[in-house]
């Protein structure tokens, strides 16, 4: 019974937020919303046993994910409203169900049939997060070391892709431009 | 009850919304927005089929796709920023400087 109401609200407080995601004007609502959204989505998580995804969900979603993204609107003017020319917005709605009904069918149709059967399954008397770890560290720790490089190919980019002339102010930059262009 | 079924409504539903995001969006912050909605979205499919088949390949799968997508924001923030300082803009309609 529990379940079922806490099933219904969460879902009910993630769809919510993410069309707040996608249709808000404000960059800075939308970041918002979509911290929210994850936070709710890691609830669907603990619902489901996987209590330590959840934990991930929330430390790596809405800890670094989110903060990553705060940092980064710093570069970016967010208080302006975003001004975005759409041609076509029924098309676009139209267009966005039709692919998604597809793909849904398409994924869908196989796990329906009965043909399933558990690959690794759930290690009798343990919690979720010992049964992760045994799982990941015998069947998938080639992935997971590839994962890890992965990450750190991704730290060395961004830190070299935004640490680049770190020392200059962008909009004062822009502004003493113009001054200088004003002055000739 | 719920059961399979309803995870995976409402992980269309979440997908669809997030699609419809990619669509929309013109502004290249609030694209990767829209994609970490539909990467989330596929995890609550994982998690659901992992957890209703008694099997943990689901969960490893949804850990994967967190990696990916954390390292995604990095790579995609680094490069939004060396755009916004060229062009001073994020539109995707400013994008056209390979237009014939």
């Amino acid at each position: 019974m529990i379940e079922t109401i806490a099933f219904y609200t969460f879902s009910a407080v993630t769809i919510v937020m993410f069309w707040i995601v996608v249709s808000s004007k404000n960059a800075l609502y939308s970041m918002s919303a979509l911290a929210a959204g994850m936070i709710t989505i890691s609830g669907f998580f603990f619902l489901l046993d996987a209590d330590f995804l959840g934990v991930v969900q929330i430390i790596v979603y809405t800890g670094a994910v989110m903060a990553l993204y705060a940092f980064g609107m710093m570069f970016f003017d967010t208080t302006r409203e975003v001004k975005e020319n759409i041609r076509a917005p029924k098309l676009v709605f139209l267009l966005s169900g039709l692919t998604a009904l597809i793909l849904v069918i398409a994924f869908a149709a196989p796990m329906v049939s009965d043909h399933i059967k558990a690959f690794y399954p759930m290690v009798e008397g343990v919690q979720n997060p010992q049964a992760v770890g045994i799982v990941l560290f015998t069947k998938y720790l080639v992935p997971f070391e590839v994962a890890a490089v992965m990450l750190l190919v991704a730290m060395i980019a961004g830190i070299i892709l935004a640490g680049k002339k770190m020392d200059e102010s962008l909009t004062l930059k822009i502004e003493e431009e113009f001054q200088e262009k004003g002055s000739k | 009850m719920i059961t399979l079924s309803h995870y995976l409504i409402l992980s269309a539903i979440l997908f669809c919304i997030g699609l419809y995001g990619v669509y929309r969006r013109k502004n290249l912050l609030l694209l990767l927005f829209s994609t970490e909605i539909l990467l989330n979205a596929v995890n609550i499919g994982f998690a659901a089929i992992s957890k209703f088949y008694g099997d943990l390949t689901g969960q490893m799968f949804a850990f994967f796709i967190v990696a990916v997508a954390a390292s995604e924001v990095a790579v995609g923030l680094g490069l939004m920023i060396v755009w916004y300082k060229r062009r001073g803009t994020l539109d995707i309609d400013s994008m056209q400087s390979m237009h014939g």
